[in-house]
């Protein structure tokens, strides 16, 4: 682990602090602007902003248990194919920052122009829940007491989104920097831990106290990790016993309608068109006919399970678990457990882990000459 | 396919519920090794099983996934993946990638009740008509071992 230093937070306002954070980013000669999430009118939480300019930081709001959408996205957006226009430094989830990686793997976005800032993650509320958290507004004590409570508990009767419940990642070593919140009081100031020599640089330039590492962080995380493995590892347990075979998947999935919002959520489905989007798959009508006259009936619309094991199998090697899938279903489908519990395996027989390592190719895209024997009979 | 399809009635063990099971296979075969091997087969009259039905593709390279997914959803008892022996894809490297995906679907399918042996990848060069027409005669004998797939009698999604 590279150096750390410390952010202060004055009057406790832990938001003020990271805006000031992002002023000085800005400030550096490198950073050309600012990705970063910032407060939407009324009850609605937060979206992310591009600023450019430091007036635009007024509203700025990293900490808010608000996610909207991944911003990893929008961040291939402003990287891809970008010349030297200077970096586009952003503020991210962990599982944004990883999703950010993974599409950057994918050639979507590009780590040259970009400098990743994540923050310690405590979890976010879904959209639907989100209001019901921000009760009056959300800030200023209530979100002291959400940040201090890493998310554990609930608030005015919203939990966190169990994609969050369930996360092994929250911090992201993987970005040039991270901002520790976890085992720090958030009145009182965060650590800023450099893990990049481009992340070095930065810390080197912006002059922020350098302090010693007291162990505060890595103890807090410690134990989150432990309560959010075990309830990982029940929800993996629960969904694999409710798929078990296609009989309980059909029942797993029967509230789906094929909006395919699922899809356009996830920040890792990069197709520009999707094959289900296309008319592949809309048939003549003595097509439906035959199949409804085969098996005496069909569902209208066809082809739900078929679409998301075609989604498991072209993007599970890529997931994050950011649970955006979830949180765009408008009928309450579990995806996300479908999802996470499955790429848990395909992950695994790759030895492969989503976002997690620049330099390390996604498993579907190489291929080593002799392996996986047992595919072949033992041929290879 | 017609011409290389020549019938042979295997016998069934009398009175089982199984006897009248006679399992539907889709197979994916590269143009270059496979499907040739599969027209050698046919034209030298070897013996085969008549379940299997070939889908010619120009590599195993270009096997979505989905077509695989989509076959046993619709009723398809196995698949078969066809392509050339390591280090002979016309491609060069078509059939590396068929093995990542096939070790894919073996890692998810299973997951949903559907028995790993349903998807066989094999490599059968052009000039193995016998390779070809005894993979197939072994792995319709597995698959009516195994009986028919799930998806046929569910009203699935």
């Amino acid at each position: 682990m590279g150096s750390i230093a410390r952010i202060e937070v004055k009057d406790g306002n832990p938001v003020a602090a990271l805006q000031g954070f992002c002023a000085r980013l800005l400030a550096d000669e490198e950073v050309s602007a600012v990705l970063a999430p910032r407060r939407l009118p009324g009850k609605a939480g937060t979206m992310p902003a591009l600023v450019a300019e430091p007036a635009g930081f007024a509203d700025v709001d990293p900490l808010t248990p608000s996610f909207r959408i991944n911003a990893a996205r929008m961040l291939t957006r402003l990287t891809r194919g970008a010349d030297d226009a200077g970096l586009v430094a952003a503020l991210l989830r962990p599982c944004e920052a990883r999703a950010f990686i993974e599409l950057c793997k994918l050639n979507q976005g590009s780590l040259e122009n970009t400098l990743l800032v994540s923050l310690d993650c405590a979890g976010a509320f879904s959209n639907a829940d989100y209001p019901r958290f921000a009760g009056d507004n959300g800030t200023g004590e209530p979100l002291l007491e959400f940040l201090r409570a890493a998310g554990r508990g609930a608030f005015n009767g919203a939990e966190i989104a169990r994609a969050c419940k369930t996360c092994e990642h929250p911090t992201g070593a993987e970005a040039d920097l991270s901002i520790g919140l976890f085992g720090q009081d958030p009145a009182q100031g965060f650590l800023l831990v450099a893990n990049t020599p481009r992340g070095e640089g930065l810390m080197t330039r912006l002059h922020l106290p350098e302090v010693a590492d007291d162990g505060s962080r890595a103890k807090a995380l410690e134990g989150l990790l432990a309560e959010r493995i075990a309830e990982r590892d029940a929800m993996f347990a629960e969904t694999g016993a409710a798929t078990a075979d296609m009989d309980r998947l059909s029942t797993f999935l029967s509230a789906c309608v094929n909006c395919y919002n699922c899809r356009m959520a996830c920040p890792v489905c990069y197709c520009k068109e999707c094959v289900f989007l296309t008319d592949v798959f809309e048939h003549k009508p003595w097509q439906y006919l035959s199949w409804a006259r085969q098996r005496g009936a069909i569902k209208m619309p066809t082809d739900t399970v078929f679409f998301h094991l075609t989604r498991l199998a072209h993007m599970s090697t890529a997931c994050v678990g950011c649970g955006q899938c979830s949180n765009a279903c408008p009928n309450g489908v579990p995806v996300m457990e479908l999802f996470r519990t499955v790429a848990a395996g395909t992950q695994r027989a790759f030895e492969y882990e989503a976002g997690r390592n620049p330099s390390e190719a996604p498993p579907l895209s190489v291929f080593r000459e002799h392996e996986f024997p047992e595919v072949t009979g033992g041929l290879d | 396919m017609e011409e290389i399809s020549v019938r042979q009635e295997t016998a069934a063990p009398l009175g089982s519920p199984e006897a009248s099971f006679e399992p539907a296979i889709v197979a994916f075969v590269c143009n270059w090794c496979t499907y040739t091997a599969a027209d050698l087969a046919g034209t030298a009259r070897m013996v085969q099983s008549p379940n299997v039905r070939l889908i010619r593709m120009m590599c195993t390279g270009m096997v979505d996934p989905k077509y695989i997914i989509k076959a046993l959803l619709s009723g398809a008892d196995a698949v078969l993946v066809s392509g050339c022996h390591p280090g002979d894809c016309h491609y060069i490297n078509g059939n590396y990638k068929a093995r990542r995906r096939m070790k894919l679907l073996k890692e998810i399918l299973p997951r949903f009740g559907i028995d790993e042996r349903r998807l066989k990848l094999t490599w059968v060069g052009a000039s193995e008509g016998n390779e070809f027409a005894a993979t197939v005669n072994r792995f319709a004998a597995e698959i009516k071992e195994l009986g028919p797939i799930d998806t046929r009698r569910l009203p699935l999604l």
